[in-house]
Order: C-alpha cells, then sequence, then structure tokens
C-alpha cells in the first residue's frame, strides 16, 4: 500500500502542469470563473494544442493515437487540466464515441472517424436522450428504418448538449420496432448537415446555450455509418455509459472552486471581521476539503483495481464516484456561491453590472458564482441521475 | 393558543388567492416582468383597491389595521406565483420605516401609499456590507440647515419607480457602528442623486443610488438623528417575516408541482411517483415546508415584541428554518424533474431561482446562526 505519486509520477505531474501553464490562452483561463462551460471556439482552440502534443486522448490505445499512459498518469493529467482550470478535451469525443468506434467499429471507420475525432475536426454531440426516454433511456422511439443503403429517421432527441456546435451526432434510434425495448436499438453516426435535421436551442437556468432538442424528419443517413451490428446499440451504449462514469469525479474542478471560494471570502465582511476569519466558514472550507481528499484517493482506488482486472469492463463502483462527484462539484459551487452573497444575486445577462469595488477577476467570480451554482444542479442529473447510480449501486454491488 | 385565521383574515386570503389565480399565469408574470419598470403598474393599482397596500399599517396611521400576520397571508399568496411587483420592498420595508418612527408628515405619506399614489422604497444595503445590518459607508454631514448625502446604496428594491426614497447615512461613528445613522426622506429626482436599475438573477427589479453631494434639508430627517438604526432594524424583521411568508408560498408551490410531475411522469413503464426513494423525498420536502411554515407564524408573531433581543433573535431563528427549508426544498425541486428542472422555461426554475435570492434576502442561514450567537452572548 502505496498512497504517495513515484517519483516519476510527480515528474509527470511537473511536465502537465509546466504545459498548461505555457500553452493555455490567457483569455481561456479567464472565462473559467464565469461561466460553467466554455465557449466552442475556446474547447476546439485547446482540445487543437493539445492533440498537437498527442495529448487530447489520454485514455486511446496508442495504436490510435494515445499517449500510452498510466490510469494513474490519466487521472493526473485531468486532475491538472481542472484545476488550472483548463477544458477538459471535447468528452463526448474522446471519452464516448471514440472508444466505441475502436471497439465495434468497421476497420474504415476507425481509419476515417478517429484521426478526425481526435483532432476535433468532426465535433461529435450526443443523442440518446428523448422527451419520453431519460432515465428510462431504453424506451427511445427516434425510429431508423431501413430503405436501401440508407436508414430513413424520425423522431426528437432532446438535452442534446451542443448539438449547435456539433458537426456529428452519435445516436442511438430504433431499428426494429417488434423486438423487445433493449434489442431493437443501432447505433448510428449522423452527419448533422444532413438534410431533415432541425436543432432548437434550450437556455438552461443559468441563462446559457449548453443545450437543444434536436428533431429527424426523414433524414437519410448511410447504412455504412452504423456502428457495430444492427439491434445490438445497447451494448455498445452500456459501454459507452460506464465509460463515461470512470473518471468524473472532477476533483481539480472542485479544488479550483474551493479556492476561489476562500479568495473572496477575504474580501467579504462577517459579523467579526473578514469572512475568511470566521471559523464556521473556515470549518465548511475544511469539511469540502476532507470530502475532496477521500473522493481522490476512492477514484484512485478506482482505477487501480481496474488496472489489476484489466477486463476493459466498466466497475459498477464508478458509480460512486458519478454519485458523489456530482455532489461535490456541487458542494463547491454552492460554497462560492454563498461567500458571493447578496453580491452574486445581480444579473449578468444583458445588463449591466452594478458592482464597483471589485478588480476583474474577482468580479467575474463574483458574478459568475450563482451561475455556476444554478448550472450545476444539473450534475446530478445528466449522466445518469443520483437516484439511478444509486439503483446501481444497491443491485449490482449490495445485490439488493 | 390559536392558530386559525380570523373571518377578516379568511377573506383578505380569499381575495387574494382570487387575484393571483385570475392575474398571475406564468404568461402574465413574463409580460409583468417585460413591462418599463420590470412589474405592472396596474397591479400596483389593483393591490391599492384591495386593500392590500394598507394591512400593515393601523387604522390610526390610515391604514387597516392589519397585524403582520395579516401581511404574511399576501406575501405568501404572492410566493406562490412569484410575484414581481415590490410588495414586500415597498409595503413591508419602506412601509416598515414609516410603521417604526414618528415624524411630521408621516399620515400623509401613509394615505398616499395606501391608496397606490406613491411608491416607496427603502435604500440601505451598501456594496461592501454583505449581510451586517448597521455597516453604513454613505455619509450625511451637516451644514447649516441641511445635509450633504455622499455614498452609494445598492439593491434598493424598486428604486427606480420609487416617489420617495428612505435613505440611511452616517452622521457619526464608523462603518460598522448602530450608532451614528440617521435616515433621511428624499423625493424622487432629486439632484445629486443617480439612480441605475439593474436586475436580480431571478428578474426581479432593483437599484443602484449614488449620492453625490446630494443635498437634503434637516427637515427631511426621519426621527431622532444618528438613531436611526432602532428604525431600520424594525422594518428588516418585518421584511423578514415576510419573506418568510413568502418562501412558505414558494414552496408549497414548488411540491405541488413536483408531485404533479411525479404522477405524471412515466419512465420504467409507470409514474415516476411509484418508486419509494422519490416518494420519501416528496415526504422529507413536506417535512420541510411545515417546518417554516411554523417558523414564518413564528417570525410573524414576533415582529411586534417590544424586547428588542428576543424579538432579533426570533427573526434569525425563523431565517435559519427559512433558508434551510428553501436550500432543501428548491434544489430537490429541480432534481426531482429531472433535465426540465434546469432549464429556464420551466416554472421550477423559475422557483428555483426565486429561492435561492430569498434564502440570501436579509442574510443568509450562516449569517443568522452567526447572529443568534453573537445576541447570546450579549444576554
Ligand atoms: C444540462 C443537461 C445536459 C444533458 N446533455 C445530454 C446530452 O448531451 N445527450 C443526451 O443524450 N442526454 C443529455 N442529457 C439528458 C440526461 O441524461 C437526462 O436528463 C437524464 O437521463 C434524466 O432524464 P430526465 O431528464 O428525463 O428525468 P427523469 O428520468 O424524468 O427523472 C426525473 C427524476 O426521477 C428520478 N428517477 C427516475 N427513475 C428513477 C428510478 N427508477 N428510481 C428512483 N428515481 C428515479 C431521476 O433520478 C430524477 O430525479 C442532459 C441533461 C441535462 C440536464
Amino acid at each position: 500500500m502505496d498512497l504517495s505519486y513515484t517519483p516519476a509520477e510527480l515528474e509527470f505531474r511537473e511536465e502537465v502542469r509546466a504545459f498548461i501553464r505555457d500553452n493555455l490562452p490567457e483569455s481561456i483561463r479567464a472565462k473559467a470563473g464565469l461561466s460553467a462551460n466554455y465557449h466552442g471556439q475556446d474547447v476546439r482552440t485547446w482540445h487543437r494544442i493539445l492533440n498537437d502534443r498527442g495529448w487530447a486522448a489520454s485514455h486511446w490505445p496508442v495504436e490510435y493515437g494515445g499517449p500510452g499512459w498510466s490510469a494513474v498518469q490519466r487521472y493526473i493529467f485531468m486532475e491538472e487540466l481542472l484545476q488550472a482550470p483548463a477544458p477538459e478535451p471535447l468528452s463526448f469525443n474522446i471519452n464516448m464515441v471514440g472508444p466505441v468506434i475502436y471497439t465495434f467499429g468497421s476497420a474504415e471507420q476507425k481509419a476515417h472517424f478517429l484521426p478526425k475525432i481526435r483532432s476535433l475536426d468532426y465535433w461529435f454531440c450526443q443523442g440518446f436522450s428523448e422527451p419520453g426516454a431519460g432515465s428510462d433511456l431504453a424506451s427511445l422511439r427516434t425510429a431508423a428504418v431501413r430503405d436501401g443503403d440508407d436508414y430513413v429517421i424520425n423522431g426528437q432527441k432532446i438535452w442534446t448538449s451542443t448539438a449547435h456546435e456539433a458537426d456529428w451526432m452519435f445516436c442511438l434510434a430504433r431499428t426494429d420496432a417488434t423486438a423487445k425495448k433493449q434489442e431493437g436499438i443501432s447505433f448510428i453516426l449522423i452527419d448533422m448537415a444532413t438534410p431533415g435535421i432541425t436543432v432548437r436551442p434550450i437556455i438552461t437556468i443559468d441563462g446559457e446555450h449548453h443545450t437543444n432538442e434536436v428533431f429527424f424528419d426523414n433524414v437519410r443517413v448511410p447504412v455504412t455509418n452504423r456502428v457495430g451490428e444492427e439491434n445490438k446499440g445497447w451494448d455498445y451504449a452500456k459501454f459507452l455509459l460506464g465509460n463515461e462514469r470512470t473518471g468524473i469525479a472532477r476533483v481539480g474542478l472542485s479544488k479550483g472552486r474551493l479556492q476561489r471560494a476562500r479568495r473572496l471570502a477575504e474580501l467579504s465582511e462577517a459579523l467579526d471581521g473578514k469572512l475568511s476569519d470566521d471559523p464556521f466558514f473556515r470549518r465548511r472550507c475544511i469539511e469540502l476539503e476532507i470530502e475532496l481528499k477521500a473522493l481522490e484517493i476512492t477514484a484512485l482506488r478506482i482505477i487501480d483495481r481496474q488496472r489489476k482486472r484489466n477486463d476493459g469492463k466498466p466497475d459498477p463502483a464508478s458509480s460512486i464516484l458519478k454519485l458523489r462527484g456530482a455532489e461535490t462539484q456541487q458542494f463547491s459551487a454552492e460554497l462560492v456561491a454563498e461567500v458571493a452573497g447578496p453580491l452574486g444575486l445581480a444579473q449578468t445577462h444583458g445588463g449591466h453590472v452594478p458592482w464597483q469595488e471589485f478588480d476583474e477577476a474577482d468580479l467575474t467570480a463574483v458574478l459568475g458564482a450563482v451561475p455556476n451554482y444554478f448550472y450545476s444542479r444539473a450534475a446530478t442529473i445528466y449522466g445518469g441521475a443520483s437516484e439511478i447510480q444509486k439503483n446501481i449501486i444497491s443491485k449490482a454491488i449490495l445485490g439488493l | 393558543m390559536d392558530f386559525e385565521l380570523s373571518s377578516e383574515q379568511s377573506m383578505l386570503k380569499d381575495g387574494v388567492d382570487r387575484f393571483m389565480a385570475q392575474r398571475y399565469s406564468q404568461d402574465a408574470r413574463g409580460r409583468f416582468m417585460a413591462e418599463p419598470e420590470g412589474w405592472s403598474r396596474d397591479n400596483w393599482r389593483q393591490f391599492a383597491d384591495m386593500g392590500l397596500l394598507g394591512v400593515g399599517f393601523d387604522e390610526a396611521l390610515g391604514g387597516f389595521g392589519g397585524s403582520m400576520v395579516d401581511t404574511m397571508i399576501v406575501t405568501e399568496a404572492f410566493g406562490q406565483g412569484l410575484v414581481v411587483e415590490p410588495y414586500i420592498g415597498s409595503a413591508v420595508l419602506a412601509g416598515g420605516i414609516l410603521r417604526h418612527s414618528e415624524f411630521a408628515g408621516r399620515e400623509d405619506i401613509v394615505a398616499d401609499f395606501v391608496q397606490g399614489a406613491r411608491i416607496l422604497a427603502l435604500a440601505h444595503e451598501e456594496e461592501g456590507a454583505r449581510y451586517l445590518l448597521s455597516h453604513v459607508s454613505t455619509t450625511a454631514r451637516q451644514v447649516g440647515d441641511r445635509y450633504v448625502l455622499d455614498g452609494r446604496k445598492v439593491n434598493v428594491i424598486a428604486g427606480d419607480s420609487a416617489d420617495i426614497l428612505f435613505v440611511t447615512a452616517r452622521v457619526s461613528g464608523s462603518v460598522r457602528d448602530e450608532k451614528g445613522i440617521s435616515i433621511f426622506a428624499v423625493p424622487k429626482d432629486h439632484p445629486g442623486v443617480t439612480i441605475e436599475p439593474y436586475l436580480g438573477i431571478d428578474g426581479s427589479r432593483h437599484a443602484a443610488i449614488t449620492f453625490a453631494a446630494a443635498e437634503i434639508p434637516a427637515t427631511a430627517v426621519i426621527g431622532q438623528p444618528g438613531h436611526g438604526f432602532a428604525i431600520v432594524e424594525r422594518a428588516i424583521g418585518d421584511g423578514i417575516a415576510a419573506v418568510c411568508g413568502e418562501a412558505v408560498g414558494l414552496m408549497d408551490a414548488m411540491l405541488k408541482t413536483v408531485v404533479e410531475y411525479l404522477k405524471t411522469r412515466n419512465q420504467f413503464g409507470g409514474p415516476l411517483g411509484r418508486f419509494q426513494a422519490l416518494q420519501h423525498r416528496a415526504a422529507d420536502m413536506y417535512v420541510a415546508t411545515e417546518q417554516a411554515r411554523s417558523m414564518a407564524i413564528y417570525a410573524a408573531m414576533m415582529t411586534s415584541d417590544a424586547n428588542d433581543l428576543e424579538r432579533r433573535r426570533a427573526m434569525s431563528f425563523a431565517k435559519v428554518q427559512i433558508g434551510k427549508s428553501l436550500h432543501f426544498v428548491g434544489q430537490q425541486a429541480v432534481q426531482l424533474s429531472g433535465g426540465i428542472g434546469v432549464t429556464d422555461e420551466y416554472i421550477v426554475g423559475q422557483q428555483f431561482k426565486r429561492s435561492t435570492a430569498l434564502e440570501r434576502q436579509f442574510g443568509d442561514v450562516d449569517h443568522h446562526l452567526s447572529l443568534i450567537d453573537h445576541l447570546d452572548r450579549r444576554r
């Protein structure tokens, strides 16, 4: 048992830190306080910088352009990015669709798509959820009907994040209406420029445009864009969702927010002096720190176990990371919002900002605090809601 | 002990509920917010016609003799429908300055207010104050028979609509002292006063107000010079009780929306409401709402308590419970709604924003816990 990083791992961490410090554009770093998500162009710019360094697809096999890192190195890399803070490589591409294609795709699909997915020449979005299929994803109804060499797709997706930025969508559609729920679904890649696709924005409670509704009206997609076998899409989707869940503790993100809360507290009045001296506030920060430490070690334990099992199957224990990771992201966002206090309650959208007593960085943090808190509420809803993670733990792990 | 409403109070409640049902759909609310002042003057006239603007004032002052319970009946109904008119800011906070002070011309202002002829606002909070009530850095310098005001107020509800602003400024002492604060009645469009409206995250309208060598006649001082804090503290106490009422109405509405959603949203072959995990969550939301309701009643009863320490302690008690309940009920209303709960358009998103603002208005949970501790050490 050894909790410390090896000298080689520490050296690697320094290398990552130095790279981020020297290459992350200042304009992107500055945005981190304000918005829960970066703008599309920021993600593209940074993703490509990472890709040029060979670091965009940190857990892909070397033959498809991965850097050949150990699980611990990948973890260190992600945490350093989050803490910087810098955008993560686009998760839809790197964590979701890429691994599905290199695991289940045809040789042509691998050759065509993987380099473009890695370089972000193709930005993918995830077309899974539908109005009637949220937690119960397998009840999805969007239909793909075979017509010669094409599928003709009709139906609707909802909550399709970044569809307005995306070049492609990986989509679950029903290819056999008569089969049992899970058995008639296929995994299809759709070019977003295909006629018949309409993308409509959904504005979330932080006032931002993160996500969309997507409508399909007789959209023709070549059958060759199907990944894997027809009607086996559910298996690929489960594989994908398992991957989505690992590496999502996002401890670094919460650490960065904790720093921000402490910084703003130095500027805030409390009953006796500054909020940063208030014992109650200080205890809350320490509690969060402890929670983050536990989460970090749990994440490393799960990584270590997966490395030793080495069967490529998602570990149901990764539900712990999704559950606790999302919650600590929320706690940390909440802490910053509470420190911002009444000044956090002014709207930044379409308006004039009434505060005068801050420098730009602190003002950004104050004004971003409450919108970030609002959007953080989505973290326990998307990617399998907390209630669903608890169902997984109680069934798959505890046998209840 | 009696928790029943009197027959007059029941009539008041029926009247406000009817107004809300007829006038305050979500669409209508959007239209009110789009009006130039961010709320509807037409609604304000109806408040006057229904007598709502007078419920907080004694008959001797030209009001309808209402107690704080009456005010709470109104704000609770307003909370259910997310009312955007500045009722608490104008009738309760600025009105509180009138209730808890004595000065020449007070009856005239009340009479006009009750008829809806004048809007009032309290300009007290400052950018650096956070939740500290005695933080006043705006200065009032006496020069002959005038005072010269310099400083900046923020979060002034109805600040850009008000005909009269009640402004706190310091005549002596240092920034956080309770002593040395005076209140001035400043009419609209006064030289040296600049008003910048802005929106809160819940869409509510506020103003920042700057005073640059604004000259105010000494006759505009309300109450004893330098002794304004006690008046402001009473007005904010009334504000806390009114906000407690609004919060309870809001929680009732959130719970109702969520229960309806759990009954009608089908996943895994039936309504979500059949999952026990969600039933228990909804039950916890209900319990939190009822605990808050009890503390709202307590706050309303205690606003008239003459013992300063007991009264202030009670207001903080209430605000802590309300804050905790809002926090839980608001977050869970979003969670149980799933994705639609985090959209800007859906009613739960709007309610959650309002509940977040109410959690903080007049001090959040941590602030009031510390405040209670302070008061207890003074006893
Ligand atoms: C901001 C955001 C971005 C998103 N991005 C994407 C995207 O890019 N692509 C995509 O495909 N999807 C996306 N989603 C959709 C997301 O995956 C769904 O919102 C999620 O699966 C929940 O579904 P729902 O919203 O329909 O809620 P519902 O399934 O209706 O759930 C409502 C509530 O009931 C609970 N619940 C449901 N079933 C059970 C049960 N069996 N036991 C106990 N509790 C239960 C849920 O946990 C939740 O609290 C996004 C969602 C959000 C909010």
